[in-house]
């Protein structure tokens, strides 16, 4: 893997860094070639009439969504998302400050669809669509994680998010599209999980998990696979079979399931609940990809589906599954559909069924890091700011040492990991250290200051991303952890019946 | 995308020097690709990459970290038994710099 070149150094608090025009101009992410384009039903290669097509599928964008019609005309240009962005913050470049990233959809969207536009032309802030202009939506609109941390601070709640994925689904409809992002999608399609993971390696692999368990705590777990029937279906992130430190997550819903005394399955069919459509605009593939899990439930005839530690998956679950893939009128209404594992895990540590032995993490020093979508996309449990302290709940229920990082990183306005939104690539690894760089920043100050030594978090490209990323701070790899390994790790097996 | 030119052959590669065609690799083929990371192979990464290789032909997948750091704990000691050793070995990564080095596809997803 390519070293990144440019490492910001940490202060001592996360400072607004003065402008360098293009910083990141040349930070690209592979562009998908027709074998990832054309599955997914996008044009191989940018036709001739490019230009045509795009502003037409703006238009249409535009009356599909009015949301989308409101962000381009109510900006004011007030400024105050300007320095909240952790790829401005990182990177320095102007135009990854999230208004000015809109303003390339924008004045693109000015300029053929507003009166003022088409007269006066750049006066009025509008530019037509070249090859320059298409040139920087393909280099900005992926420099941008979808985290709607700006939004937090805009007072007209523009949601950038939304402003890029338009710009991406404008971009595959002309034939361009990235590697990565389109890549996973087709193989969640077609595999039934974004690595690709046969059913015979998932089987192998989820009893190496088992024998694991029982070795470290003397008590046979079991990770059930395709078992019809059982009460709960739990859909969960692949690298939670997959990486570390993804893994003992899983290990800890494992434990939790044996514990309450549930019948419990994963499915091969459906093994992903990460869904990347929500990254690329468009209904179409995020519900594709959602559809599975729906279909696997019916024909299982479970009663509950619940959902394992992935940030932007429940945002796909709490939010859109209901319109996409319902209504789950097939599942018990007695439950939450989705319910997440942290609110199942949070009920039954309230309701006494299981037991935690806090003294079993007396070797950390935690924090907890909010992953975007879900704190601010969704919430959980029945109260507001449940995303927030559910989570935290089960880290007090199962440490004696907790502390915040600065609340201006924390929450609903959390920073991105740097590596959400389809960025996790690895050719783009200067602009996600440098994303990081604000996280990483509110991290190093609780380490200094409170020997912080696990940062918990409930999102498995969080997870993945800081384990790549953190190192290049000297923050070692092993800070990074799930919310349901300190569970693991907690949790008292055998000792209480339900 | 691009290729490797090892011992007179042309090896089609991605855009971050995986594999195109893993049937193509050979232990002159590794040897390449570990120079080109700058790693020099010893036995102990040979374990690595031998064992990603059988365990692929058999699942057509890489390997869990885990069963990884697994059979090299039987294979070098308990002690090397984990991702602290393996990341050792492969700076860049057991999933990503071994991967390649030992002609796997690359792990697509959050990983």
């Amino acid at each position: 893997m390519a070293d990144p070149t440019n490492i910001p150094e940490l202060k001592d608090r996360i400072e607004i860094p003065k402008l360098v025009e293009g910083a990141t101009s040349h930070y690209k992410c592979h562009p998908a070639k027709e074998k990832h384009l054309t599955p997914l039903g996008f044009p191989g290669s940018r036709p001739d009439d490019w230009h045509d097509i795009a502003i037409t599928r703006l238009g249409e964008l535009l009356k599909e969504s009015k949301s989308l019609k409101v962000f381009m005309d109510i900006c004011v240009k007030c400024g105050a998302c300007t320095d909240k962005c952790h790829y401005y913050l990182g990177t320095k470049d102007p135009k990854n400050m999230p208004v000015a990233r809109q303003d390339l959809l924008r004045k693109v969207y000015r300029k053929y669809y507003t009166l003022s536009g088409k007269i006066f032309g750049k006066l009025a802030g509008a530019e037509a669509l070249t090859e320059d202009v298409l040139k920087d939506w393909y280099t900005y609109f992926y420099q941008c994680s979808e985290c709607r941390r700006c939004s937090v601070f805009c007072p007209y709640g523009i949601d950038t998010a939304e402003v890029t994925m338009a710009a991406r689904e404008i971009m595959h409809s002309i034939g361009i599209g990235q590697k990565y992002t389109l890549e996973i999608i087709d193989k969640v399609e077609t595999t039934g999980n974004n690595l690709g993971i046969p059913e015979g390696a998932l089987v192998g692999t989820l009893e190496v998990l088992e024998e694991e368990i029982e070795e470290e705590t003397g008590v046979k777990v079991k990770i059930p696979l395709d078992q019809k029937g059982s009460d709960i279906l739990l859909i969960t992130p692949s690298a939670d079979v997959f990486s570390e430190p993804h893994i003992f997550s899983l290990m800890g819903y494992a434990k939790v399931f044996h514990q309450a005394g549930v019948s419990w399955t994963l499915s091969s069919y459906a093994s992903e609940f990460a869904n990347f459509g929500l990254f690329i605009g468009g209904q179409e593939h995020l519900q594709k990809v959602a559809q599975r899990i729906a279909d696997i439930a019916r024909e299982f005839k479970v009663k509950r589906i619940i959902v394992g530690e992935c940030g932007h998956a429940w945002r796909v679950g709490y939010s859109y599954w209901n319109t996409l893939i319902g209504p789950f009128d097939f599942l018990d209404p007695d439950y939450k559909t989705p319910t997440h594992i942290c609110e199942y895990t949070n009920g039954l540590i309230e309701q006494g069924a299981i037991k935690l032995d806090k003294e079993a993490n007396d070797e950390y020093v935690v924090t907890m890091h909010d992953s975007c979508n879900v704190a601010r996309a969704s919430r959980m449990g029945d109260k507001p700011g449940g995303q927030f302290d559910i989570p935290r709940a089960l880290i007090d229920a199962s440490c004696n040492h907790h502390v915040e990082m600065d609340p201006n990183t924390t929450k609903e306005k959390t920073f991105c990991c740097g590596g959400g939104g389809g960025l996790l690539s690895e050719e783009i690894i200067d602009l996600r250290v440098q994303g990081a760089m604000p996280r990483a920043t509110s991290l190093k100050q609780v380490m200094d200051s409170h020997g912080v030594n696990f940062m918990a978090m409930i999102c498995a490209i969080c997870k993945a991303q800081f384990s790549t990323v953190l190192p290049y701070y000297d923050i070692p790899r092993d800070i990074v952890g799930g919310i349901h390994q300190l569970v693991s790790n907690a949790i008292q097996l055998g000792t209480n019946k339900v | 995308m691009g290729a490797l030119e090892v011992s007179g052959m042309t090896i089609p590669t991605d855009e971050d020097g995986f594999m195109e065609d893993t049937d193509q690799w050979s232990q002159e083929v590794a040897e390449f690709i570990a120079k080109v990371e700058g790693i020099d192979m010893t036995d102990a990464h040979w374990e690595v990459v031998n064992f990603l290789r059988e365990y692929y032909t058999e699942y057509k997948i890489a390997p869990m970290i885990r069963i990884l750091t697994k059979a090299i704990g039987k294979k070098l000691g308990k002690d090397k038994g984990n991702t602290k050793y393996l990341y050792q070995l492969y700076p860049g990564g057991p999933a990503k710099q071994a991967c390649k080095i030992a002609g796997l596809p690359k792990p697509t997803g959050c990983v």
